[in-house]
This record gives structure tokens, sequence and C-alpha cells, in this order.
């Protein structure tokens, strides 16, 4: 009996260690206390505060625009990358291959000061161009891009692709039209997991960004260096926000993957009737 | 020019050599030479040579290492206990121990800093236990998924053969699934003990102002000495290889990144 307790509890431990914290801030979020513990009544002020002051807005608008932009050349160049480099020979392959690990398995630390060292010390690129921003995190992105991409070509049936030569497509047409729509999937988490990177980032910003421009973690770690009330308690709702939407996206894919799976056993069901 | 599928991943590569392999060999040279440009091996010699930054390595293995036990230790049985529960809604539950992986992690530091103040009052009372709890707190999920995946795969007829060859639960364990989870273990520290030794944001945020190996490429960087920075980089970027080596799990942390996605 108590074996059987034994494991659900210490789950339960352990998302509570991992869940407390935020679903704590949240809380505290819609009330008009400046720490945990102090309870005050219900106020709405943190989400005015958010979404109404420039500063707040912008530093979330840049972190968005940065993590989309950065997301979009990754997959782009991570998906023809990935493409290239199977159909290429060997040596051009294995270039690739092990170039795209360096990033994976770097600290980002040294990711971030070995950019900064090529493009503002070396070349001189102003950081005010967010050129160098931009090329980080595509660098930081790009790479896991490549790593979702590769296993779907390598399941893909290469014979499809030969048969719409032989049926007269263009290379080019073939490849849009054949080679694409069978590794969507790989591209759609690559882009995914792009995005999250980039949101995730410190380093790499810290070292590459424009001295007036701040994305969430670089603005949330200055900011717990001593801002003032209004600004900790609007972050508290910041993180809220944040964490809904999390939730929402994870439901919304979990949902997805659920119909599929219904639609696909429906499916099996019926093909084995006939 | 006909199209080729093969030129599509020029760009690519173009992108790694400028990206990725030129400013890596830029900090080649940064790191042995000195402002004048000559060489110098005075920035290697003077990490190795220096008490503060011995302290520096000497206080980053601490963290990391008690750092990747704990994580260990909590992640172990909830990767084992899911993998080998006949719970239908296990890959939901799997779910909600990652799903913090995709929240910033600058605000769920933030709010654990809220807790541990309530909790403890002063936090600079405990640096190095509140280093190892945010840096607990941040990596977990990445302990789990590996752990998991390793766990699940493994064939539970193993399992049953040696319960019904006499092994007790304790010897099934030890003898069967522990071993066999390796990999899955390999992986996860990997994922855990790199990030423990640079990742100095997380200790900033809760006031602790010893070094470790990251913050030193921070303060080298604040102070604009590239050739002190390029050399720590460096000698991170040598010890990341050397782990990655020995542990030969390259692959591992993309697809362990990617899996729910």
């Amino acid at each position: 009996m108590a074996r059987k307790l034994i494991r659900p509890l210490f789950l339960f431990l352990i998302l509570m260690f991992l869940y407390l914290p935020i679903l704590l801030l949240a809380f505290y979020s819609f009330t008009s206390s400046t720490h945990i513990g102090a309870i005050r009544g219900f106020s709405m002020q943190n989400y005015v505060t958010l979404f109404t002051t420039p500063e707040l807005t912008g530093m979330i608008a840049g972190t968005i625009t940065l993590a989309l932009g950065a997301a979009l050349l990754a997959t782009l160049l991570g998906t023809m990358g990935a493409i290239g480099a199977f159909y290429s020979r060997q040596r051009a392959s294995s270039f690739i291959t092990t170039l795209n690990q360096v990033p994976v398995i770097n600290a980002d630390v040294v990711t971030g000061f070995s950019i900064c060292i090529l493009l503002v010390v070396v070349l001189h690129i102003s950081k005010d161009s967010y050129i160098p921003l931009v090329a980080g995190h595509v660098t930081l992105c790009a790479p896991f891009v490549f790593l979702s991409v590769m296993p779907r070509i390598k399941q893909m049936d290469s014979s499809i692709y030969e048969a719409a030569l032989d049926l007269g497509a263009t290379p080019f047409t073939a490849l849009m039209e054949v080679v694409i729509p069978q590794i969507v999937p790989g591209i759609i988490s690559g882009f995914a997991l792009a995005i999250t990177l980039s949101l995730d980032d410190y380093f790499i910003a810290m070292y590459t960004k424009p001295a007036t421009f701040d994305t969430i973690s670089t603005y949330v770690v200055n900011a717990t260096k001593g801002a003032q009330t209004t600004i900790k308690t609007a972050l508290w709702a910041l993180s809220t926000v944040i964490f809904l939407i999390v939730v929402l996206v994870v439901l919304a894919s979990n949902l997805r993957a659920m119909r599929l799976e219904a639609a696909d056993t429906g499916r099996r069901a019926a093909a084995e009737n006939r | 020019m006909a199209f080729s599928r093969k030129s599509l991943g020029i760009p690519y590569a173009v992108f790694l050599v400028v990206f990725v392999a030129a400013p890596l060999l830029f900090l080649f040279y940064y790191a042995f030479t000195d402002g004048q440009g000559q060489f110098t091996m005075q920035n290697l010699l003077h990490f190795f040579t220096d008490p503060n930054t011995l302290g520096t390595l000497y206080y980053s293995f601490s963290i990391a290492i008690v750092t990747t036990v704990v994580c260990l230790l909590l992640a172990y049985p909830v990767a084992y206990i899911l993998a080998t529960s006949r719970l239908r809604q296990r890959s939901v539950i799997l779910m909600l121990f990652v799903m913090p992986m995709w929240i910033n992690f600058s605000l769920r530091i933030t709010a654990l800093k809220e807790i541990l103040n309530v909790l403890e009052g002063n936090l600079a009372m405990y640096p190095f236990l509140n280093a190892v709890i945010g840096m607990t707190y941040d990596f977990l999920p990445f302990m789990i998924l590996p752990l998991y995946t390793t766990i699940s795969r493994l064939d539970g007829a193993l399992r049953e053969a040696a319960m019904d060859l006499g092994a007790n639960d304790v010897q099934t364990f030890l003898r069967v699934t522990l071993p066999l989870s390796v990999p899955g273990i390999i992986s996860g520290v990997s994922m855990v003990f790199l990030p423990a030794m640079t990742n100095y944001v997380v200790l900033d945020m809760l006031y602790n102002s010893t070094y470790i190996m990251g913050s030193l490429i921070g303060s080298y960087f604040a102070a604009y000495n590239w050739h002190g920075g390029s050399m720590i980089s460096l000698i991170l970027l040598a010890m990341i290889c050397l782990f990655t080596l020995l542990s030969g799990s390259v692959e591992e942390e993309g697809s362990a990144r990617g899996a729910l996605l």
C-alpha cells in the first residue's frame, strides 16, 4: 500500500518544485502585493502596466520579432542545408554535419563570445546594425533545424522523387512538390524549436545586442538587479502570460496529436474491416 | 546552370564556415596573442597559475558536480516511475515535467527567487545552496527527458526474465535496469554538467557573486579584454570537446531537445 502511494507522491513533489514558484507568482500577479507573502487585494494593475509601458511592450515586441526572424532564417538555411548535405558526396556531407554539431554542443557563452569577436572586434560591424544579434541567433537555431529535418529526409522514399523526374517534372518542381511535403513535419518542429531557443537565449543576445535593445531575458536579468517595484511586479504578469501561452500551445498540440492518432486508428480499423 | 539538390547545401555550408568555423579560428588567434598582436602564452599561463582563476575552476566543478548529482537523483526516479507505469496518460504527465523548458528561464528564476526570499530571508546567506537549487530548477527537465526516453525503450521482458530467474526488485533494478539506462544517464549528465559550469546568469540572479567559468568570460567581455576572454572560451571549448568525446553522445542532445516538438 505504502509503495503504491510513494510513486505518485514523489512525482507530485517534483511537479510542485517545478510549478509552485510559477503558480505563486501567477497568483500574486493579480494582487497589489509587492512581494510574495503580503496578502493584498485583487488588482489588474500589473497587467495594465505590462501592456501600456512602452519600455515593456517594446521589449516584448523586440523579443518576438527577433525570434520569428531568426527562426525563419534558421529554418530556411537549416532545411536547405539538410537537403543539400543528404544528397552531397560523403566528404561535403560530413563537413556540414560536423560543423553543424559545434553550436549544438558548445556552451552558449562561448558561441556568443566568439561571434562577438569575429563580427564586432575583427570586422568592426556595429552592434547597432542588429547584424551580430541576428547572426548569433540564427547560428544558435539553424543547427537544431538541420537536426530535426535530417531524420525526415533519411526516412523519405527516394523512388517517389525519381518517379516525378521520370514523369517529366524538373528537379526544382520535384523538390518543391515531392520532397518538401514529405519533410514538412521536420521543418515545422525545427521552426518551433528555433523559436523556443531564441526566446530562451540570454548569452548570445548579451554579447551581440545593441545597447538600447533588450530581449525578455536580458531585460528581466537587469530588472532583477534592482528595478522599481512596478516593473518588477509587471514582470510577474509577463511570467503568467507566458505560462498560459505555453500551456495553451502544449494543450493544442497534444489535442492535435491525439486527434491524428484517433483518425489513424480509425482508418486502420476501417481497413481491417474491409 | 541546371538545378541540383546538392547545391542547396552551399548557402548553409558557407554560413557555417563564416559563423561557426571563422569565429573559432579568431578565438584561437586572440587567445594566443597580446594587445599588440604578438604571440604569447601569457593568457594560458595566467589561467593555470593565478589562484583566482584556479579557484573559479574549482568552484565551477563543485557547483556542476553537485547540481548534476542532485538532478540525477531527482530525475531518475521520475523517469523510472513514468516509464514503467502502465498509465495511459503517461505522455501527458511527462509533458508536465518538460513544459517548464519552454517558459523563459529568467522569468522562472525570478519566480524561484521570490520563494527563496520568503524561505531564507536573505539570499546572500546561502550562495552555494541557492546556485544548486536555481540550476536544478532550470535544468531538471533536460535530465528527465533523455532518462525517460532510454528507460521506456528498455525491453520489459528483460526485467520479467530477471524476476523469473529469482532476482528480487532491488537486484533486478541494480543489475538489469540501471546498467541498461547508462546511455540515458550519460546524455542527461552532459546536458546538465556543461551548462552548470557556464550558465553564470543563474548565479547572478540569485545574488551569488562567486565566479564560475562562464562568469570569467562575462567579466573579460565587460572589460573589453578579448584576449583573456578568448583564452577562457578556448579552455571551455576544450573541456566540452573532451567531455563530448568521452560521452560520445553528440547526436543525443539535438534529438533530446527536439524530442517533444
